[in-house]
């Protein structure tokens, strides 16, 4: 029995352990108090203000790709919501098709096909180790800014290639779309009634049918009948009309840089995270499932894959993070993103501290929700103890 | 007992800091400046080898102290600009802000070489000068009301009076602002050139897409691809860029269309009087010398036989207008000896005889229909 009285205070393990947090996060405090307190001195002696009420203040500039109206006479805080909607779009496309392409190479990066392995690792260890930016800056003004002029643009298909852009043909709605919908909609209801249909089946005699296939046949069905009934599309097909593209749908060579870069990049570390995945996955469990019968597409499908997730998605959910803020290297090719648009607002209206902390505020709100997301993910997959 | 000393470490920065703090909170705007000066102090004890950094001096005669005790100007300049402020080929910097610079430390120092030149983006440009980690801006800024006052800044005199062009292909056969309807146009980010041309499309009518761009290279280098139909900026970098940075120089046409007007000068901070003064009396000394005729050649024949009394005050024979200023007697002759006048360092830099030529045109002296006018020296 230890007599707590008989140790001094000074020399008590506990009392010193709460102690030195304490401390600690006392002196961190009055750091930071310092540091702010340095910042708000400094600019009240420039003069100068903080405070949000310039986002309401007409912006005065014009910005080249936006997913909502926009115009000069726009507020700074509609600037705002632009380059974060920019932000935003070309994170989400550019996760989806990261996603896939890593997860292609992944695999093949693990084929017995000597020539199949050897590319994918030639892929992934070339593509990883070159600097976002180098690459960006490589893709803009290599690839996109090298492409024909727009008088002499390049058509594949209909599809136009210029250094103004691609431009492709995009279905506009018709008269007849509302009608369509409708029918859509019916037809997702007969492909419901057919998948229950065969399920019942299935459950009668014990032999389920390709359950989801033929519902699906029956909706394409619907589908296809719906187009030609009601035609509720029409092509619009881009056309030179003085010096614009009017027409179809407009990927700029800004948008497509830095989307086709940072899929290609983060492609490859994924890529990366799915090999390791996967060979995490005990040989056995390959073995059990080929001794099966399991062809090497299902055994990867229903047995490795399910498995794998569990060790892919938290690396994965981090490199999702590392493409949202790697996409802030829009600048460096033109493309209006969230930071670009600020940078643009800070110097129009002069208020650095305030732009500067939203911008990251913005970021870190992003990075959050994606990882709050993917940490949903991983808890749904985790392996169910029993 | 190592634990027991760490403990007592902290307790002794935290003490320190504290106290620190303590002397802090006092709202009138002497002692701000006086606890500013006290954290600057510190590294200078810790580390005397090392310049301490400037901390943003703003009362009067602030300025000028922090640069005489430093030695040498922080000039914050472009640096991507021929025939302003680049580095030419021989590795020196060059151009017509950078020797503007260079009046000033002449001034200051009696010897233009005592300038440090700092390259700035537009966007770094206003938070170097108003953090002070440059003592004077010039760098191709436009003066403008919302500059002026809302960044805490101060305009002193225009050097330059530019205004916004269009340059576009000689083949593309556009003569006038209409063709351009539709176009899309390249501009550099973060710039009032970006304002102006919001404005005059807006307001005439015409549609546009602008492809924006952080760096001038960026800029122009997207132009030559085609990537836009036109590129727009002060008229004085267009030319001053299409002879530099583009592969067919000859091939490109700056558009008689004008967006705006653009009066480019040095920029300080508010809040110091006395160095507003000798930064805008320090560009007066070059108009002036022009005016009177007198060159870094004749300076010294001049002062030898000077009998208009002005020029005489000028050149620190007469009178006291140096200290005034808080600098010696000879500061005017020193910045036209070393230097030279108005005309000299725009011939030097933007002259007929300079790759990146510009007519003077409103850049000319009162007396030649153009802008520049000195007040009295007296």
């Amino acid at each position: 029995m230890r007599r707590s009285t008989s140790i001094p205070l000074w020399r008590d393990e506990r009392f010193l352990r709460i102690f030195g947090q304490v401390l600690f996060l006392l002196i961190l405090f009055v750091f930071l108090g310092y540091l702010i307190n340095n910042m708000l001195q400094a600019l009240k002696q420039q003069g100068l203000a903080l405070g949000f009420s310039f986002l309401r203040l007409t912006s005065g500039f014009d910005i080249g790709e936006v997913l909502i109206p926009y115009d000069r006479s726009s507020t700074y805080g509609r600037a705002f919501l632009v380059g974060l909607l920019n932000t935003a779009n070309v994170s989400l496309l550019g996760i989806v098709f990261a996603t896939l392409i890593g997860i292609v190479v992944g695999v093949a990066r693990l084929s017995r096909n000597f020539l199949v392995q050897l590319l994918a690792r030639i892929y992934i260890e070339a593509l990883r180790n070159i600097p976002l930016l180098v690459l960006l800056i490589f893709i803009y003004s290599g690839v996109f800014l090298k492409l024909p002029q727009i008088r002499q643009a390049l058509y594949i298909g209909p599809v136009m290639f210029s250094n103004r852009g691609v431009f492709a043909p995009w279905p506009i709605p018709t008269d007849g779309y509302p009608a369509f919908r409708l029918f859509l909609l019916l037809g997702l209801l007969a492909a419901a009634v057919t998948w229950f249909v065969l399920w019942r089946h299935g459950q009668r005699t014990g032999r389920p049918p390709l359950t989801w296939f033929w519902s699906l046949l029956v909706w394409l069905a619907f589908t296809v009948i719906g187009l030609v009934v009601f035609s509720p599309f029409e092509m619009e097909y881009p056309r030179l009309e003085g010096l614009r593209v009017l027409g179809g749908k407009r990927l700029t060579p800004e948008f497509m840089s830095l989307w086709s870069g940072l899929v290609i990049y983060t492609s490859a570390f994924i890529a990366d995270v799915v090999r390791a995945g996967i060979q995490a996955v005990p040989k056995g469990q390959t073995e059990a499932a080929r001794s099966l019968g399991l062809s090497s597409f299902q055994t990867l499908r229903f047995v490795v894959f399910p498995q794998a997730l569990r060790v892919i998605v938290p690396p994965l959910t981090s490199h999702y993070l590392n493409l949202t803020k790697n996409s802030s290297l829009a600048v460096a090719v033109g493309f209006p993103d969230l930071f670009s648009v600020s940078g643009t607002i800070l110097n129009q209206s002069g208020r650095a501290v305030e732009v500067i902390a939203l911008a990251m505020s913005i970021y870190l709100s992003l990075s959050l929700l994606t990882s709050l997301f993917m940490n949903w993910y991983n808890r749904r997959i985790r392996f169910v103890e029993r | 007992m190592t634990r027991l000393v760490r403990i007592f470490g902290l307790l002794l920065v935290l003490s320190l800091v504290l106290a620190a703090c303590a002397q802090q909170p006092t709202p009138t705007p002497q002692k701000v400046v006086e606890t500013v000066v006290v954290t600057v102090e510190v590294p200078v004890t810790a580390a005397p080898s090392t310049p301490a950094p400037t901390p943003a001096p703003s009362g009067f005669g602030e300025t000028l102290k922090a640069v005489q005790a430093r030695g040498k100007l922080v000039c914050g300049v472009n640096g991507q600009l021929p025939g302003f402020s680049y580095i030419d080929p021989q590795g020196n910097w060059s151009g017509f802000d950078a020797d503007f610079c260079r009046v000033l430390a002449a001034a200051i120092f009696g010897d233009a070489t005592k300038v440090e030149f700092r390259p700035l983006t537009t966007q770094e440009r206003f938070t170097a000068l108003q953090t002070g980690e440059v003592d004077v801006l010039i760098r191709n800024t436009t003066w403008t009301l919302v500059r002026d006052t809302d960044l805490g800044l101060n305009f002193t005199v225009t050097t330059f009076y530019d205004g916004q062009g269009l340059m576009v292909r000689k083949d593309s056969g556009f003569t006038k602002l209409a063709d351009l309807n539709g176009a899309t146009i390249c501009v550099q980010k973060g710039t009032t050139t970006e304002l102006n041309l919001a404005d005059t499309f807006s307001t005439a009518g015409l549609q546009y897409t602008p492809a924006t761009f952080e760096d001038i290279n960026q800029t122009y280098s997207a132009y030559a691809e085609g990537r836009c139909d036109a590129v727009t900026s002060d008229k004085s970098q267009l030319s001053s860029v299409a002879k530099g940075a583009l592969p067919d120089p000859e091939n490109h046409v700056i558009l008689d269309a004008t967006l705006s007007k653009e009066p480019l000068g040095p920029v300080v901070r508010h809040g110091d009087d006395q160095w507003l003064d000798i930064v805008r009396w320090a560009v007066f000394a070059t108009f002036f010398a022009e005016e009177k005729g007198i060159t870094s050649a004749n300076v010294d024949q001049g002062k030898a036989n000077a009998t208009d009394p002005e020029i005489k005050r000028f050149l620190g024979l007469e009178g006291d207008l140096g200290p005034k200023l808080g600098l010696s007697n000879d500061w005017a002759y020193n910045i036209v000896k070393q230097v030279g006048n108005y005309a000299e360092i725009y011939d030097r830099n933007l002259g007929p005889n300079t790759p990146t030529y510009i007519p003077r045109g409103l850049n000319s002296l009162y007396t030649q229909g153009g802008l520049l006018y000195s007040p009295p020296f007296r």
